[in-house]
């Protein structure tokens, strides 16, 4: 029984910073309907702060104070960041802001670096909480006992701003309806950048308020991002109440699991997220989303129509520079080359995705890592030739996406892609974890293609013919019924259904059809690296898919690989430098702020403006015309 | 839902009646009949025990005050509810309970209050997209998609006066050029049956008139039935053939303008209580 | 639609510019070794594994060089991505003329290299990975590796455990490769040389993302008699302050996996765990011998103090000039005969690279932390020669299918 308490009071404990940064995140996302990736760096940065506050600041009111001011100064940082890179693009497409947070995030882990240095940094000790004290006969540290008290009293203020005070009225007006709150003659500028400032404070808070049960380092913007987003999902997007039960569960849940399932440390919260998911689709206490809700920000597409001669012919130009690479490039530009190309199909089977169906994934990489072991595991446990693993790739993909789509086509919006991202998670835990296997993280090695493909020149061709290919496809189904069918089901639902389109059913393909082709990059991945890890599953990877698609432009054709290519290459050059993740940073926020609408996008309305592109431009003046 | 045709027996006589009637299909001269239709959103009977029938080549107005059951009623007839109790007959098929697309491939079409139409395509392939669902051809990867029933759907935006525009974007059109378009739309698969959830809503006075004779002229021309629901008493009165009043539920009348105009009771749920003019307002505003 | 075909022109311009073949490296010139790690992603441990490195260029450069001429490392930083490493040592050695790569601390990445140099004919001296199967399941004829691995290191513990005759153990380490071969190794050896050994609990935190007071509240509840310790970094340091104040190690024994590196052992300041067992680098004790005159020479070079990565780093670029020098060649087939038993007199001693499996004889330090100056340090150390830790040799041919 004493055990059992005491395990109880760790797991309330623990819930404290992860309430404290999930409640920032919730908060922020219901008002604003930001994703923020960034919030891990306003948590590590209120670590950081704390920490050197502490230092300067003495006893136990310096310790406090040091932990308040954390939260105050990443709310300032976190109020910049809103000013200055998140309040240009609000009129971006649908969850365009989560690229230029993403770019926060690279920023904030390179000036961090730079500031503290690499080392990790021992969080300093609660002035008089050190120690236990016994309860039933079971330590329990004091300063948990701290953190126990403080959480709910945090909670507690947190709900009488929402609940009792008018910033709270509009915070909750937000919530509910955004162009309300313009009607009530409220600045909705400076709301924003309220919310935003409070949530990453809170975050601040959340980070320094841990530092007496660990410390700062540079990796825990990361590490504390997945739980964030679990706790946030299961409560429900943008409730406080939810992000307190859920962050409670989830620590609490880890607390016996740890206990008594040693081994499920990696699946155990996105198998709760998961079931809760599939019981509660919008969370404990989400609401579900309004058709449109956030979707229809910015210009709606335009028509989209196969390439003329002209177009096509410079397309067979571009192919067939890029085929003759062999006679004028080095073997290393080859690799190069496919290296780029697999990573476009990649991109492009996501942007296929989102482009056309709307569907936002953030767990692409389960298709593409999906594809990559399916292809290795074959050659690893059956001693199957290269070429039928090679072709079970995109299909094992395709069907693992079917019966994943299956399940997250239940949902929409933002949960929906939460969804994707947890089931992505259970992949890469499961092929993580079962080491007998799949190898665990040491992966999968010696899976070379057969001797006649074994020529970097060789694979560079399969890759060219298969990557151009499957994007040519991909493009040709775009122009099909099915990809128009696709982009009803995302333009209007109701008209959809109204007219005999099963949207369910046509999105569920799409979304089968997108996992396959992420297979067939991540077969061709394995046999140009010889080997493949569970780093190929990863949230990473998946954002690396969903950052080059946003950047490419959403709403254009070419979008995907072009974003891709783009990054792909200017990655090539910048890592070189050593603070490659600022510049990095930077570059994508730049993109962000001057191209709202993605490279392509951005790019021929430019064309448009200066006259270049005659056919949109007399098509538009046309219909000036008629209009007026 | 099939349930939902045999009542408890502890029904009044008339509803017994009705239940054995529709065991049998009901006589095939009405193309859209609806019995006992009704809906309880938990204690709340939104739609009460509406039985009527739409005649061929009629253009059948449903009014009544906000609120009183016309979307629900309209819902329940395209599939996207299924009724409580009650049934809903097309050309004597019992189509209770059916979803939407198995209702519109019956031949059902319909517009919508607040126009769906598809903002990234061109006004062609919004009507492009409608035949080729019609034609089973959603899940083809074949051909080239914006020239596929190409003619077809010129000749329907002819109809509604809008093949001039069948290039442009379909999100930069007017409000009635939308409302015209979605009628378009909606004529794609030949359907016997056309329901107008307020047709004229949010548009000027000239240009709900010429919306409401291009609906008659279609009606006159294709021999489609359509029902309408409206807010708008001229356009009511003007364009309908015959008119159904709903309130609280209830169908409480039936009959053409000049019978409604006179009924008591119409007058005292519309007039007695200032509405009609309040709801134009609010329509025009 | 017109920007794609753009972009595909811009492409093959761009691949046709930039990567036009380099002229090819003159005879006279530097020998070039490729030298991929995780720069930015482990910052704290690549940093002094690199400082390590360049002292040790300085030093040959100045005698002379290899073969007369001098050695010269390009350093790339592959984000701790076992693709982009792969993509990085084909330019190494395709575009770049390296001789032969050499890095990495992740276990992955080192694989992903060694599958690659297996496969291409690249010759690999994995310096700081500790996985096993590098040498073992997964080894191929151009892998080498220097450092002292997971197997090695647990044995040597697993000998001191044995040695203090406890017999319930618990075990924590960090669930994945890594964490699972150091409790693996450590349960064999130890039960082979005590088999009255009983293993009560076994504890498996997520790498980086420990939850301290509930593994403790586990590993406790246990009730062992001493506990065997894998996790490190972060995750250490959380242990550590958990199991402190709920007096988990009170009148228990750890062993500690690595636990007395610097590395790991710096951090956690005057809160350093006090009677360890562990494998470590003991600097501050070194003054004579090869060890001793490396740490000096160290510290005069750099205002900072060496590192277990820093040594690494040194005894690397010591063991690829002696194999240079050895092969008298800068041919790959020259260079990988030349690895295969190589001597090194190394910074610390006398080293061979085994050509039964490719495995250098680097040993470890082992001994038990204290605090001295409110510092953790490791005392009564020994050094323990890596030799004297392996399999027998049946064994090992077993263990490596690819001989």
């Amino acid at each position: 029984m004493g055990l059992f308490i005491a395990q109880l009071i760790t797991g309330l404990a623990n819930a404290g910073a992860l309430f404290m940064v999930a409640s920032g995140l919730s908060l922020i996302f219901g008002v604003t309907r930001i994703v923020n990736f960034a919030h891990g760096s306003f948590y590590m940065l209120g670590a950081y702060i704390g920490y050197t506050l502490m230092q300067v600041l003495p006893g136990a009111v310096g310790f406090w104070g040091a932990i308040l001011l954390a939260g105050i100064a990443v709310g300032v940082i976190g109020m910049l960041v809103e000013i200055l890179v998140l309040r240009p693009v609000y009129r971006a497409p649908e969850l365009f802001q989560l690229v230029a947070t993403f770019g926060v995030i690279l920023v904030v882990a390179d000036l961090t670096l730079m500031i503290w240095g690499p080392e990790d940094l021992l969080g300093p000790r609660a002035p008089g909480l050190r120690g236990v004290i016994r309860i039933m006969g079971e330590p329990v540290p004091k300063y948990d006992i701290a953190l126990l008290v403080i959480t709910p009293i945090v909670a507690l203020l947190l709900w009488y701003l929402i609940a009792r005070t008018r910033v709270g009225v509009l915070v909750r007006a937000a919530t509910q309806d955004r162009e309300m709150v313009g009607a009530l003659g409220v600045n909705q500028a400076w709301l924003f950048t309220g919310v935003f400032a409070l949530g990453c404070g809170l975050a601040g808070l959340g980070g320094a308020l841990q530092l007496p049960k660990g410390g700062a380092d540079l990796l825990m913007d990361f590490n504390i991002l997945t739980a964030v987003f679990v706790v946030v999902v299961i409560g429900g997007m943008g409730s406080l109440p939810g992000a307190y039960l859920a962050a409670v569960i989830i620590s609490v849940v880890n607390v016996f699991g740890v206990t008594y399932l040693p081994q499920s440390t990696l699946v155990l919260i996105f198998v709760v997220m998961v079931l809760v998911l599939m019981i509660r689709p919008y969370g404990l206490f989400g609401r579900p989303e309004v058709a449109g809700e956030h979707g229809q920000v910015g210009e709606p597409e335009k028509p989209i129509r196969p390439a003329g001669t002209q177009v096509r012919l410079l397309v067979a130009a571009g192919i067939a520079t890029l085929a003759a690479l062999p006679l004028y490039g080095s073997s290393f530009s080859q690799v190069l080359a496919t290296d780029i190309l697999i990573f476009c199909l990649f991109a492009a089977s996501l942007h296929f995705l989102m482009g056309l169906s709307g569907l936002v994934s953030f767990g692409h990489a389960a298709y593409f890592g999906g594809g990559a072991y399916v292809a290795a595991l074959i050659v690893t446990h059956s001693n199957s030739p290269m070429e039928l693993a090679f072709v079970l790739a995109p299909i094992g993909a395709g069907l693992g996406a079917l019966i994943i789509g299956w399940v997250c086509l239940r949902l929409t919006g933002v949960y929906f892609a939460m969804l994707t991202l947890a089931f992505a998670q259970l992949l890469w835990s499961l092929v993580f974890q079962w080491g007998e296997v799949t190898g665990g993280d040491d992966g999968l090695v010696n899976i070379w293609p057969a001797d006649w493909l074994n020529d970097t020149t060789v694979f560079f061709y399969l890759a060219l013919i298969l990557c151009i290919g499957g994007i040519l496809a991909m493009r040709h189904v775009a122009h099909s019924p099915f990809g128009y069918a696709l982009r009803a089901g995302r333009d209007s639902d109701r008209r959809a259904e109204a007219t005999g389109i099963n949207v369910k059913r046509v999105q569920w393909l799409g979304f089968g059809f997108a996992g396959m082709m992420a297979g067939l990059a991540g077969g061709l991945f394995v046999f140009s690296k010889g080997s493949v890890f569970p780093n190929e599953m990863e949230i990473a990877r998946s954002f690396d898919a969903l950052i080059v698609v946003f950047l490419g432009g959403v709403k254009t054709l070419a979008g995907g690989v072009v974003g891709a290519a783009t990054f792909k290459g200017l990655e090539e050059v910048i890592t070189r430098f050593e603070y490659w993740r600022l510049i990095l940073g930077l570059l994508i926020i730049f993109v962000v702020i001057v191209m709202p609408e993605g490279i392509v996008g951005t790019a021929r309305k430019w064309a448009e403006r200066a006259g270049w592109l005659r056919g949109e431009e007399t098509r538009k003046r046309k219909a000036r015309e008629e209009a007026a | 839902m099939t349930t939902a045709s045999h009542p408890p027996a502890s029904q009044s006589a008339t509803q017994a009646r009705s239940e054995t009637r529709s065991e049998a299909p009901p006589s095939p001269s009405p193309v859209l009949e609806t019995r006992n239709l009704t809906k309880a959103f938990g204690g709340l009977v939104a739609v009460d025990d509406v039985s009527f029938s739409l005649q061929a080549g009629e253009l059948l107005a449903l009014i009544g005050p906000n609120g009183a059951g016309k979307s629900t009623c309209f819902n329940m007839l395209m599939g996207q509810l299924a009724p409580t109790r009650g049934a809903v007959w097309l050309k004597g098929e019992n189509i209770t309970g059916m979803n939407p697309r198995k209702v519109w491939r019956k031949g059902v079409g319909r517009t919508f209050q607040i126009t769906a139409t598809y903002a990234s395509m061109t006004v062609g392939e919004n009507v492009q997209m409608a035949l080729m669902s019609h034609h089973h051809r959603i899940l083809s990867i074949r051909p080239r998609a914006h020239r596929l029933y190409r003619d077809e759907a010129l000749a329907l935006l002819e109809m509604v006066g809008m093949a001039d525009q069948a290039e442009r974007h379909c999100a930069v059109l007017a409000y009635g050029d939308l409302k015209r378009l979605e009628l378009a739309i909606a004529l794609a698969h030949d359907p016997a049956v056309l329901l107008m959830d307020e047709p004229t809503a949010g548009m000027a006075p000239r240009e709900r008139i010429r919306l409401m004779q291009l609906t008659a002229e279609i009606v006159e021309n294709r021999g489609v039935s359509v029902l309408f629901t409206e807010h708008d008493m001229d356009v009511v009165f003007a364009h309908s053939h015959r008119i159904m009043v709903l309130n609280r539920g209830q169908l409480i009348a039936e009959g053409n303008a000049e019978a409604i105009r006179n009924d008591p009771r119409v007058q005292e749920v519309y007039l007695g209580g200032g509405t009609v003019f309040a709801q134009e307002d609010a329509a025009d505003a | 639609m017109k920007r794609k075909t753009f972009l595909k022109t811009l492409m093959g311009a761009a691949v046709a510019v930039t990567m036009a073949p380099f002229a090819a490296t003159a005879q006279d010139g530097p020998i070039i070794v490729g030298e991929i790690n995780h720069y930015k992603r482990m910052a704290a441990f690549a940093g002094p594994y690199k400082m390590g490195i360049e002292l040790a260029l300085e030093e040959i450069n100045a005698a002379g060089g290899v073969m007369g001429r001098p050695l010269e490392f390009i350093f790339r930083d592959d984000q701790g991505e076992p693709g982009e490493a792969v993509k990085i040592a084909e330019e190494l050695m395709t575009r770049d003329g390296a001789v032969m790569i050499t890095g990495t601390i992740l276990s992955n990445v080192g694989l992903a290299i060694s599958s690659l140099a297996g496969e291409k004919g690249y010759v690999y001296l994995a310096s700081e990975p500790l996985a096993d199967s590098l040498v073992w399941a997964s080894g191929n004829d151009y892998t080498f590796r220097l450092r002292s691995s997971t197997y090695m290191q647990a044995a040597m513990l697993a000998e001191e455990a044995a040695a203090s005759g406890a017999t319930k153990f618990a075990t924590i380490a960090p669930n994945y490769a890594y964490g699972k071969d150091a409790v693996a190794a450590f349960k064999e050896v130890l039960t082979e040389l005590n088999p009255d050994v009983e293993f009560v609990a076994e504890q498996w935190p997520a790498l980086f993302k420990i939850d301290a007071g509930a593994e403790v509240q586990a590993i406790e509840r246990a009730k062992p008699d001493a506990i065997y310790n894998v996790t490190f970094g972060t995750d250490l340091a959380k242990l550590v302050r958990e199991g402190g104040d709920r007096g988990l190690f009170d009148g228990r024994t750890v062993y500690g996996l690595l636990s007395g590196e610097p590395e790991y052992l710096d951090p956690l300041g005057d809160e350093a765990p006090e009677g360890w067992v562990v494998t470590g680098f003991p600097w501050y004790d070194l003054e004579d011998g090869p060890d001793g005159a490396f740490v000096k020479a160290y510290q005069e070079r750099y205002d900072d103090y060496p590192r277990l990565g820093s040594i690494v780093g040194y005894m690397t670029v010591q063991s690829i000039a002696a194999a240079l020098e050895r092969a008298g060649s800068t041919e790959t087939d020259a260079i990988r005969e030349a690895f295969k038993g190589l001597e090194v007199a190394s910074a610390m001693g006398d080293i061979t690279f085994r050509a039964i499996d490719h495995q250098a004889t680097m040993g470890a330090y082992v001994g038990t932390t204290a605090l001295r100056d409110g510092k953790g340090v490791m005392v009564d150390w020994e050094y323990k020669y890596g030799g004297d830790y392996l399999p027998s040799d049946e064994k090992v041919m077993e263990l490596r299918p690819g001989n």
